[in-house]
């Protein structure tokens, strides 16, 4: 497996965690940001210290995940749907996401009950609770056929999405918090939030991570890779399942953050190739990278106030994604 | 060898194929022949355990291929369908390395000797040349060799192939019919092959097996079911069938 590819992706990355660091209302200086890693704290850094450590360090991590998930399952829907204009959000997640978020929103629980923790935890419930309804419905006998998971997926987003436009027509109160939610973007600080979604991201994302093979199977129909020895009924499922709590976690605290899943793929594929192998791990890390850059310029354009993160991908990442695709050379990338 | 037993499939209600019997030698090529709609892919799809069956089996060495888990069938039994629809971003290269699939680990590496066996497979098809060409850049000959490339490199001892040569020029029909016979031969496959093309069949099969509604009409040799009483019942058109001018076939030409 070629290394190239991935040296030049984790250094962007790199770059982009240093940027995420540094940059925001109070720009840190690298030199600065150096001092505090390494441990030299005289009382001049102290101020920077804080805000690094207890403000940035969280966010950039939570925003990096955020990033892998998105990218990674956007990977991952596009190879079990053979479709490039999957994403994430494709049977459901978004839909089922947000309608769990505006309830919590609406409902006003005790705050010992679930705290902070209620707005996220009924979008991961709602976002994963949609899936399983999809899948369901989709079923046949033993066999899940990708247009029906499709066609249940938008009829449920569409009914879900009523449903939620519903409630905040309903609660003037909420409104403005609502949508802000559904924009994306992180609103709850330090260590919290990322703790919490790990988990679901290492599962989902591990599982993602090794479904390259199989991926590439995918592509040559069920009938081709079934008669090559693969099982896609249980694959499907796994895989399903894996991108599924992967981008439940990662929208549970960040709201519904769109083009990333989308068009980071297809930035991949366009540069790196369509072997799955390489192309899951690399949108992961582009995702990554990608959220990163798009959270910092969220910090800096009306600074100090902060643009909700999914205006930011939206306004850059289509014209960039327009960019790659006139620079690309190869008719059949897909 | 193998030996399709009673293969029995239904789509609803509607009986699609109905008890189908046929045994392939190893080395030997079968052709599958008969009107559209009369059930040859589906036989293909159903043998390969792709669509369920209502009764039947495919057996090899005593066991039913069709119990077993699509990893462990895909060591015995090989497809090459058409070359329709194939993702155009693949190399050649990497398409012919998923035929190593039953033999790899779930992460797909794959070792030396997977290579030389991708490797040897191109070469049989005479496309190891194309083996860094994108699979959307081919034309359909070329496609459809790298399937069977593909096909080849499973390492199986049985080859299903479904109408392989419908989209092709006579040039390319010719030539994968060469190699789908030689290799029959030197690598002592067993051959299953459905052809629209009577003519292709009788030249290239040992022997033919028409099908017609999903019913085997006839088995035997070109000889033996290419005769004007048979072929003109099952295909509703009369036809007239001569001595080949340089090869020892029979050759059909519609009459009237």
């Amino acid at each position: 497996m070629k290394i190239r590819p991935f040296l030049y992706s984790f250094v962007v990355l790199l770059l982009s965690v240093i940027l995420s660091i540094a940059v925001g209302a109070v720009f840190i200086p690298l030199a600065d940001v150096w001092r505090v890693f390494t441990g030299q704290s005289p009382q001049v850094v102290t101020q920077a210290a804080t805000i690094i450590l207890t403000l940035r360090l969280p966010r950039t991590a939570l925003v990096l995940l955020t990033g892998a998930a998105l990218g990674g399952s956007g990977a991952a829907y596009q190879g079990l749907f053979r479709n490039p204009l999957a994403d994430p959000y494709l049977i459901g997640v978004a839909s089922g996401a947000g309608l769990g978020a505006v309830l919590a929103m609406n409902i006003h629980w005790p705050y010992s009950f679930w705290g902070l923790l209620a707005v996220p935890a009924s979008a991961f419930i709602g976002a994963l609770l949609t899936v399983f309804l999809v899948y369901t419905l989709a079923r046949i006998g033993k066999t899940i056929p990708t247009t029906n998971l499709i066609l249940a997926g938008v009829a449920f987003s569409s009914f879900a999405g009523a449903v939620t436009s519903f409630l905040m027509l309903q609660s003037t109160g909420e409104l403005r918090r609502a949508i802000s939610w559904l924009l994306g973007g992180s609103s709850q600080a330090g260590w919290g939030p990322v703790l919490t979604i790990l988990p679901y991201l290492a599962i989902g994302l591990g599982v993602l991570l090794f479904s390259g093979h199989a991926l590439n199977l995918l592509q040559f129909g069920d009938d081709q890779a079934q008669q090559l020895g693969l099982s896609i009924t249980r694959t499907r499922t796994l895989l399903l399942l894996a991108a599924s709590l992967a981008t439940a976690a990662a929208v549970s605290f960040s709201g519904i953050i769109g083009f990333i899943g989308l068009i980071v793929p297809h930035v991949m594929r366009l540069w790196f190739g369509a072997d799955y192998r390489r192309l899951v791990p690399l949108s992961l890390i582009g995702g990554a990278a990608a959220l990163l850059l798009s959270d910092v310029l969220a910090r800096i354009i009306v600074a100090p106030q902060e643009l909700p993160v999914g205006i930011v991908t939206a306004l850059f990442g289509a014209p960039f994604f327009l960019w790659v695709l006139r620079r690309a050379k190869n008719q059949g990338y897909w | 060898m193998f030996k399709i037993e009673s293969l029995s499939v239904s789509y609803g209600t509607r009986k699609v194929l109905q008890s189908i019997t046929l045994e392939v030698e190893a080395g030997e090529v079968l052709a599958l022949i008969g009107p559209n709609g009369a059930g040859k892919s589906t036989l293909i799809r159903a043998a390969s355990g792709v669509i369920p069956v209502h009764a039947g089996s495919v057996v090899v060495d005593n066991e039913d291929l069709l119990t077993l888990p699509a990893m462990r069938r895909a060591r015995f039994l090989a497809v090459v369908p058409q070359a329709v629809l194939m993702p155009p971003a693949f190399t050649v290269w990497e398409t012919v390395l998923l035929g190593r699939t039953p033999y790899l680990n779930f992460l797909g590496h794959v070792s030396s000797r997977d290579e030389e066996i991708a490797h040897q497979a191109l070469q049989k098809v005479d496309a190891f040349d194309l083996a860094e060409r994108r699979v959307g850049e081919l034309s359909g000959g070329e496609q459809q060799r790298v399937l069977l490339a593909r096909a080849l490199a499973q390492s199986t001892p049985i080859l299903l192939l479904d109408e392989p040569t419908v989209h092709l020029d006579l040039q390319h029909q010719v030539a994968l019919m060469e190699i789908v016979r030689s290799l029959a031969r030197s690598d002592n496959l067993a051959v299953l092959i459905a052809l629209h093309d009577l003519n292709l069949a009788a030249r290239y099969a040992d022997r033919v097996a028409l099908l017609v509604n999903g019913e085997i009409k006839a088995v035997g040799t070109p000889r033996q079911v290419l005769t004007p009483e048979i072929i003109s019942t099952a295909y509703h058109l009369p036809v007239r069938v001569i001595p080949h001018p340089f090869a020892d076939v029979p050759l059909v030409l519609p009459d009237g």
